[in-house]
């Protein structure tokens, strides 16, 4: 067998048990589905007023403003909660059986970031639902929304293997508010509730240089029908992502030293 | 903590045995004071700069945001309170130091009350450090100096409800990770109420009506109005009764849960 079909063979695997493991096991799946849901809920539903301060310009209108926050969201918060599968799988010992069962143990990190894009697309299609039934606008092609998804799931690979390197190099559940944090504060500090140029104070510097802000105007964009910031977005998730693999990659090392 | 030094305290040094415990267990844990404390602030950071357009809307209250939102980081800490303090008892009942109390001449009453006073601590150390920073960073306290006061004591007594309700939880379930499920709900209401935006100008019909019923809109707004308004008797009247009423409903329902627990063990 060669080495990429030993790769892809624990890769499908890996993915396979924890998809299995996230699909029967309701405590696992619900807050995924649930915490992306229930921001759309809140924030198109509480604030959707915001669409009528002065300069706010966004066609497809608030709903799909926050479609597009929360698409992202789900995204990044299936990674993390992948990460959170992965340190359960090291804190009740599972994990350690896996490195000293595949022959290729690169595969399994890969197998956990297949598993968290599934999980992420799942996700997605029940906000999608949920959107619609609130009547939300939708103005770009189905060629914009194909786009949309491909933005989601490369966001949900890059936080997989960022919580993954942290998972497998604190090997404990009480690792989860590290892999949470940096995440939750990025995604806030971009345009969430507002575009960027209604942002005021110190907010409005940081989320200039954020690299989610990029992403969740093409986001938006591809809601609206008007595809903005694809080169920049697409550029900050390539260095997100091999930043992220490299970080991941420095985990499995760690993991495998700790035996 | 031996029994004898319990026999001989009465009920009040028995509380101040126990509250001397969960003050000591709390301050012993840096991440139970840092992040209930940090996070809030944080998020009023962001808020205050994601949300200032709202405030050229025509009827918003004020035109600081920093103003409208000040009340909000007093209920997440609240709602950090209720978990830290209910994790704390249901560590003990899992711990089986519970069962080890159960056996001195402590009262139940004392044990509640005591167990409370690590969130008592924690809620008046994080209301104060709420204000300073919000008073650090230009908000304005309307109802002057004693209006700061009366917003400490209702910050605290509303984070005595939330701690109250997290120790039913823990009492009647006995587990962390049950204390823990119930976090979401936490966040659920405060989500869901007028925390972020006036009611009246909340668009969505659905919306406006779960904020109305949401007893945690009336908590935000008493504490809002002291900041934005002046001295508003009925929005302060409404979340003192708020609070204080779950502050005695859930206490009783914890001293009934006790009692089952200890007849359990």
């Amino acid at each position: 067998m060669s080495a990429l079909a030993r790769t892809r063979s624990v890769a499908l695997a890996v993915a396979w048990r924890s998809l299995h493991n996230a699909l029967t096991n309701p405590a696992i799946l619900l807050p995924s589905i649930m915490f992306p849901l229930f921001f759309f809920i809140a924030f198109a539903g509480g604030l959707s007023n915001v669409q009528n301060a002065p300069n706010f310009e966004y066609g497809a209108g608030y709903t799909a403003f926050q479609f597009g926050f929360v698409c992202i969201q789900a995204a990044a918060f299936g990674g993390v909660f992948t990460g959170f599968s992965i340190a359960a799988d090291f804190e009740f010992g599972f994990a350690r059986r896996l490195l000293l069962a595949a022959p290729n143990r690169g595969g399994i990190v890969i197998g956990y970031t297949i598993a968290a894009m599934a999980r992420a697309l799942l996700v997605l299609g029940v906000v999608f639902l949920a959107g619609l039934i609130s009547g939300m606008n939708i103005l770009g092609s189905f060629a914009d929304m194909l786009a949309l998804i491909v933005l989601a799931l490369a966001v949900s690979a890059v936080s997989t293997l960022w919580a993954a390197g942290i998972a497998m190099r604190l090997r404990s559940m009480q690792a989860g508010p590290v892999m949470q944090m940096p995440i939750f504060i990025l995604l806030f500090l971009a345009p969430v509730y507002v575009p960027l140029p209604l942002i005021a104070g110190w907010v409005h510097d940081v989320a200039r240089f954020n690299p989610f802000t990029a992403i969740l105007e093409a986001s938006r964009g591809f809601i609206e029908g008007e595809p903005t910031k694809i080169l920049i977005s697409a550029a900050c998730l390539a260095v997100m992502g091999v930043l992220s693999a490299l970080w991941a990659r420095g985990g499995l090392r760690s993991a495998e030293a700790a035996g | 903590m031996s029994a004898a030094a319990i026999s001989a305290s009465g009920v009040v040094g028995q509380v101040g045995l126990l509250a001397g415990r969960s003050v000591l267990h709390t301050m012993r844990q840096p991440a139970q004071l840092v992040f209930p404390i940090a996070f809030p602030l944080v998020l009023l950071g962001v808020n205050t700069s994601g949300l200032d357009a709202a405030t050229n809307l025509p009827g918003f209250p004020t035109a600081s945001y920093l103003d409208f939102a000040l009340a909000v980081p007093f209920m997440q800490g609240a709602l950090f309170s209720a978990l830290n303090g209910g994790q704390d008892l249901a560590r003990d009942i899992e711990g089986g130091f519970l069962d080890r109390l159960a056996l001195t001449p402590m009262s139940g009453a004392a044990l509640l009350v005591g167990q409370l006073g690590g969130a008592l601590f924690t809620g008046v150390l994080s209301s104060i450090l709420y204000l300073l920073t919000g008073l650090l960073f230009g908000a304005g306290i309307t109802a002057g100096i004693g209006g700061a006061l009366v917003l400490i004591v209702l910050a605290v007594t509303i984070c005595m409800a939330f701690a109250c309700f997290g120790t039913f939880v823990a009492l009647r379930a006995g587990s962390g990770e049950a204390v823990q499920g119930f976090f979401p709900l936490f966040f659920v209401l405060l989500f869901l109420s007028s925390a972020f935006f006036p009611r009246e100008l909340i668009e969505q019909d659905w919306f406006r009506t779960i904020a109305t019923y949401n007893p945690v809109s009336y908590m935000v707004e008493g504490i809002r109005s002291l900041v934005i308004t002046g001295w508003d008797g009925k929005a302060l009247a409404a979340a003192f009764a708020i609070a204080g009423g779950a502050i005695v409903a859930f206490l009783t329902l914890s001293s009934r849960a006790l009692r089952t627990r200890l007849v359990r063990t």
